[in-house]
């Protein structure tokens, strides 16, 4: 795998910078510190920033140990990613940044600045949400949101998923109240159907 | 008036009554715009960690929380279980108890100023080998459970001079001489948690003197008077709110110690406070399921008919040291002959709360893994054994609907085709398969359930209930209720639900809420609807007995030229809304709603005999429950009890360090649940003859829960020719089963 971002940030010197720093600073690239001096910048204290959110700039004043989960439930009321388990285990904070799955609740806000952030409450039309209605997948529906955007950035991968793939393919989220079955049927009449929004 | 007579539309005239309904609140579910309560944001609301006791067993001596009040954002440090200066130390009996609550600005500053509280404990010595009964009984750690015994009448009755227990054990050997097969065993199922994605917990503020809390609860009516109590108000003064709950599954009923420390921190710091508990916390006190042990003998004759059945179970509920009820032994079968003994082990752990089916899959397990080996002894079809058996079970009017669904069972997992004895099928490179059966039993009444029902003038309907959607769709089901009762359209009733200050209805627990608020809605309708029907007939001047309400009318059986929009209905009652109110009591007779439903499950499964690994092939769940309100979410709840009991056979088990007595897989890592591609194929059956659906709507929540782990126990059984005794069936556990038969 790649140790360089987009941004020119060695994931290595971000781990190793911010684990040196322990909680009370990171470093990261913001899109005001690449301006003047481009490279890192160790951020301490409190900061405001922008971050992309669903299409629109939101401000946010954040730490270095701001998660991006907390940004979003707190600062921003989208409290569709849930806080389920701190290590992402549970998938239930899934959004998507620059269109790929994170865990919302692993990620630091300070390094999302300048990247698009996708949250469950902008798929509101799309075809992904319907299917989970339309085939009940979702019962107490508190991990559906993290849900619902893993199975929008599989399909956006593999639109013609097989069953194979699916079941292979969507193991990193938990519903406790086992709607496993009826998830599968929605992705397979999503795929079916062509119905990939 | 006359008096409106009860009951459901038959079955060909329901529009919406057991049809596929999709969910009301759907949309706001999976898009995540629906707010539960760890979503409620209010104004300058502080968040609220707690320290969690890292000793299962120890003593708490003091606490200095200096350096975390010193830390930027930390508002109030507030204790918990912990003792406060000059108080007495406090003995701890459990992992993860809440020491402390430190409230703060942002959940990180509380967790960072958790993590600079200073706490002096003193070790103890844990006690937490639930399944050990020598070392419990040698630490005085048991605690008797009760038990009995009932023979045949025919067996005589001890002489004066007999010793009792001693005639009785000299009966049972008898009876055990005389049998044609005995099977002896031990078996077990191991504690697991609850684990609701949503943690316990509350987002809460005052107004005034009054609480108002938001609540993770399945008991939105009647947590009022438990944050009253404890907070020494009157119930009035506290109003509960719960428009979603993220799982609750039995351990949802109460504020809790954590949710009264939340009403206090917002009385002393005067701000809103939102206080869930972490991951680690959630699993180690948010609610668990008792373990269960089993010692069983059990006799039968030359067709394998158990005549005598003898056994002594343990486990533990935690440090109050019970375990699961004797009264379930054995479990839906009941040979002529019993004795059945408990022994409860007191051990370092959180007790045990309800879990869906409380007892019941546990009993369930310990029971007919036993019958199972009773087939395998015999060299017998599983089926016939479980079929034969059906002539003494302890609801003896269920046989022939559980031959039926043993019978539909077999055809939809393919009995005949994959059947072998036991450890006797063809084996593909280290690969066996086998097949096993689990039959189980419920209750379901409905609970007590009010709902009030308003009809405007403009045609609008309004319903106010304090249940709650626990997951099951009660929404929907308030809606269905309704809208087919009125005549109209989903879409034209407003269901209100989630609030103390709607009317009194029961707590989700024990498979009782779609039967409540199909009981209170449809009476609530058909009250309202006799009224509206009287200002018709009136207007219209036919017999009031001649009118139905279907598709958003009023229309007149004979007279087709009568009918009434709905709206032009309900502009005859005048200025003011209708307003019934329409009230269930639970115990009550009801054409609407009745109890006892029968159900069984068969596993198919594969299992590699290298690793150790098992994987369901496939899984059918047959099920009664009466009345079908919405088949839609009833089939979700099977498929979702399906796999919460692959969970439990196959996955999920608490562990305890024994040594130290740590819950040591508290996260989510490392509590193992099953994942999409984890569960098989699963089929669900809805049983639903004739003489099942007269009786109304009976509960589905819990029994879908209870078979499926005797099932694949005993379909892992049938492929290796080996049982594993121990649930879940760990590759570790299956592999040293393997080794053990090996010799």
């Amino acid at each position: 795998m790649s140790q360089k971002s987009s941004k020119g940030v060695s994931r290595r010197m971000f781990l190793t910078s911010s684990g040196a720093a322990a909680a009370a600073s990171a470093v990261t690239a913001s899109p005001e510190a690449e301006a003047a001096a481009p490279g890192l910048q160790v951020v301490s204290g409190e900061t405001s920033i922008t971050l992309r959110v669903n299409g629109k700039s939101m401000k946010a004043k954040v730490e270095p140990r701001t998660t991006l989960l907390d940004v979003l439930r707190y600062q921003f009321d989208l409290t569709g990613a849930k806080p389920v388990s701190v290590d992402g285990s549970s998938g239930a904070s899934t959004v998507l940044v620059d269109s790929r799955p994170v865990l919302a609740s692993t990620v630091l806000a300070l390094s999302v600045v300048g990247k698009e952030v996708m949250t469950c409450e902008s798929l509101a039309d799309d075809a992904v949400p319907r299917a989970f209605v339309e085939y009940d997948a979702q019962q107490c529906g508190f991990c559906t949101p993290g849900f619902v955007v893993a199975v929008r950035a599989f399909l956006n991968r593999h639109p013609s998923a097989t069953e194979e793939q699916i079941l292979a393919g969507l193991n990193g989220n938990i519903c406790r109240c086992g709607t496993y079955a009826n998830i599968l049927q929605a992705v397979i009449s999503l795929v079916k159907g062509n119905k990939n929004g | 008036m006359a008096e409106v007579q009860y009951g459901w539309p038959v079955n060909h005239k329901a529009r919406l009554i057991g049809k596929r309904v999709s969910r009301v609140d759907g949309h706001e579910k999976s898009t995540g715009t629906a707010k539960y309560t760890y979503d409620i944001n209010l104004p300058k609301q502080l968040i609220v960690r707690a320290l969690g006791c890292p000793h299962a067993r120890c003593t708490v001596v003091g606490v200095d929380m200096s350096e975390a009040e010193k830390v930027p954002g930390v508002v109030l440090v507030h204790y918990l279980k912990a003792p406060k200066p000059g108080d007495d130390p406090v003995e701890i009996h459990a992992d993860g108890t809440l020491l402390m609550a430190v409230a703060a600005e942002t959940e990180a500053a509380a967790a960072e100023g958790v993590s600079k509280l200073e706490v002096i404990y003193r070790p103890g010595e844990p006690f937490v080998a639930d399944h050990d009964l020598e070392a419990a009984e040698s630490k005085q750690r048991t605690k008797k459970a009760g038990g009995g015994i009932e023979l045949d009448e025919v067996l005589g009755e001890p002489g004066e001079e007999d010793d009792e227990e001693e005639w009785e054990e000299k009966t049972l050997q008898l009876l055990f001489d005389q049998s044609r097969y005995v099977v002896e065993g031990r078996y077990g199922i191991d504690a697991i948690t609850h684990c609701c994605l949503e943690p316990h917990g509350s987002t809460l503020h005052w107004e005034g003197d009054r609480l108002k809390v938001h609540l993770s609860t399945q008991n939105v009516s009647r947590t009022d008077d438990g944050f009253a109590d404890a907070l020494k108000i009157t119930a009035d003064e506290v109003d509960v709110h719960c428009d979603y709950i993220g799982g609750g599954f039995g351990s949802k009923f109460r504020p809790d110690y954590w949710g009264v420390a939340a009403a206090e921190i917002a009385k002393k710091t005067g701000r809103p406070v939102k206080f869930l508990l972490t991951r680690d916390q959630e699993l180690k006190i948010g609610g668990n399921r008792p373990s269960g042990f089993i010692d069983v003998r059990l006799g039968a004759d030359e067709n394998g008919v158990v005549q005598v059945w003898d056994s002594h179970h343990w486990g533990s509920s935690g440090f109050n040291g019970s375990t699961i009820s004797v009264g379930n032994f054995p479990y839906v079968f009941r040979p002529k002959n019993w004795r059945r003994r408990a022994t409860g082990i007191i051990t370092d752990n959180e007790p045990s709360v309800a879990w869906r089916a409380p007892n019941h899959p546990q009993a369930c397990a310990l029971t007919q893994t036993a019958y199972d080996d009773l087939a395998a002894k015999m060299k017998a079809d599983s089926l016939d054994i479980f079929l034969r058996n059906l002539e003494n079970i302890d609801s003896s009017e269920k046989a022939i609907v559980y031959a039926e669904q043993l019978r539909i069972a077999a055809d939809l997992i393919g009995w005949r085709k994959h059947w072998h004895l036991h450890g006797r099928g063809r084996k593909r490179g280290a690969v066996v398969e086998g097949l096993g059966i689990g039959i189980h039993k419920w209750g379901g009444t409905a609970n007590s359930s009010n709902c009030l029902l308003k009809i405007h003038p403009d045609g609008g309907v309004e319903s106010y209930c304090g249940t709650q959607d626990l997951g099951t769709g009660t929404r929907t089901v308030c809606a269905i209720v309704l809208a087919e009762t009125l005549g109209l359209g989903i879409d034209a009733v407003k269901v209100n639900i989630g609030s103390s200050t709607h009317p009194f209805s029961g707590a989700s627990g024990g498979s009782t809420t779609v039967g409540a608020v199909s009981e209170s809605h449809r009476r609530a309708a058909q009250d309202a609807l006799a009224q509206i029907f009287v200002l018709v007939a009136n207007k219209l001047d036919v017999p009031v007995e001649r009118l139905e309400a279907s598709n958003g009318s009023i229309t007149v059986v004979g007279y087709s030229d009568k009918a009434m929009s709905w709206k032009q209905a309900c502009s005859l009652i005048g200025i003011q809304p209708l307003e019934v109110t329409s009230n269930y009591k639970r115990g009550s007779d009801s054409p609407l709603s009745s109890s006892n439903v029968a159900g069984c499950q068969m596993a198919h499964v594969a299992v590699d005999t290298d690793t150790g690994v098992v994987k369901i092939i496939k899984m059918v769940a047959v099920q009664d429950m009466g009345l079908v309100i919405n088949r839609k979410t009833a089939e979700s709840q099977i498929y979702g009890a399906l796999i919460m009991s692959i969970a439990a056979a196959l996955f999920e088990q608490r562990i305890n360090d024994p040594k130290t007595g740590v819950f040591i897989n508290s996260e989510l890592d490392n509590y193992r649940l099953p994942r999409l591609g984890d569960t098989g194929n699963l089929v669900v059956h809805i049983h639903e003859p004739a003489t099942e659906r007269v009786k109304g709507v009976i509960g589905l929540g819990e029994p879908p829960a209870i078979s499926g782990g005797a099932a694949i126990s005993n379909a892992v059984c049938n492929a290796t020719g080996v049982r594993v005794p121990t649930l879940p069936l760990t590759p570790k556990r299956v592999l040293d089963a393997l080794r053990i038969a090996k010799g």
